[in-house]
């Protein structure tokens, strides 16, 4: 299994991606924003998280006009397998790769904890290895994670399994901590082959630093 | 030739910004205050003597980058 890393000028999470990857046997390698291609034999492509372009603009805005995404999208269009996490989640919403849009947290804050997390829908390579219904504790740390979708976008996300999880507590209950619409924290494209989270499953790799739950999402892409 | 571009949340979107300052002047005692709505400016100076093409080529620019259209609204003034 071979992932290739996306690195713009102000990411910050590649080399957690890496390493949690790394730890789950796959081979990875980053990929700098001027370059134009994607290796053919990459597995997964993930847009790793951290403030592209010092999030000028609006998050996401500038990074999509680098050269690398070009490539991202002709390998999305043939099929290929793209995770967008947190900086990477805004960077597809605004190359229009996935749905809806990510606007400021509702209280303004810049949030960052351990959040728990529903799968919704598994029915795609990313949450294979977890049972709907599950509950995951993974960290989120963003200023623009206020997740935005039309009425008819949103029933379009339902109708077609693309929510993949929403925000809650340790039981399950609807708990929302950045006024996303219907507490979406994750979404993929109707093929679902792209897919895009706020929270960060690569920093959910070690027991011992809080929690260990991001395995069984990442590892839902190595078989 | 100069392009301002304002950049305002859809109406319908949630305005957190917008409810916030509203909020502040409210504690400042300005409650004829009714609503506020925080956007951006963009000010751009154009080589370009044509105002219909220069109105094209922004709207093109608020299209593809100046604003997100799934959750923006945009107003071009063109100046001389």
């Amino acid at each position: 299994m071979k992932v290739g890393v996306l690195q713009f000028p102000g990411t910050n999470c590649e080399y957690d991606t890496q390493y949690a990857f790394k730890k789950l046997g796959a081979q990875t390698e980053i990929i700098w924003h001027k370059d134009t291609a994607i290796a053919p034999d990459t597995d997964l492509v993930v847009v790793a998280g951290g403030f592209s372009y010092g999030d000028y603009l609006r998050s996401g805005a500038i990074a999509k006009f680098s050269p690398i995404m070009k490539a991202v999208a002709e390998y999305a269009k043939k099929g290929g397998k793209v995770l967008g996490i947190c900086n990477g989640f805004q960077i597809l919403t605004e190359a229009r790769m996935l749905p809806g849009a990510l606007k400021r947290n509702e209280h303004l804050h810049f949030l960052s904890k351990h959040h728990h997390l529903k799968v919704e829908n598994n029915d795609n390579d990313f949450l294979k290895k977890l049972n709907v219904g599950d509950i995951v504790n993974i960290p989120i740390a963003h200023h623009d994670g206020n997740y935005y979708i039309d009425e008819e976008g949103l029933k379009s996300l339902w109708d077609n399994n693309q929510v993949l999880l929403t925000y809650c507590d340790a039981n399950g209950n609807e708990l929302n901590p950045n006024g996303s619409v219907a507490s979406i924290a994750g979404v993929c494209n109707k093929e679902k082959n792209i897919f895009g989270l706020m929270p960060h499953p690569e920093r959910a790799m070690e027991k011992l630093l809080g929690s260990d739950d991001g395995i069984a999402m990442l590892e839902g892409f190595l078989a | 030739m100069k392009a301002i571009v304002n950049v305002f949340l859809k109406p319908g979107v949630l305005d957190s910004q917008g409810k916030a300052v509203h909020h502040a002047l409210s504690s400042l005692h300005f409650e004829n205050v009714k609503d506020v709505r925080v956007g951006k400016q963009i000010v751009l100076q154009l080589d370009e003597e044509n105002i219909e093409k220069a109105k094209k080529d922004v709207e093109t620019m608020c299209e593809e980058l100046l604003a997100n259209t799934v959750i923006e609204d945009y107003t071009i003034e063109i100046e001389k």
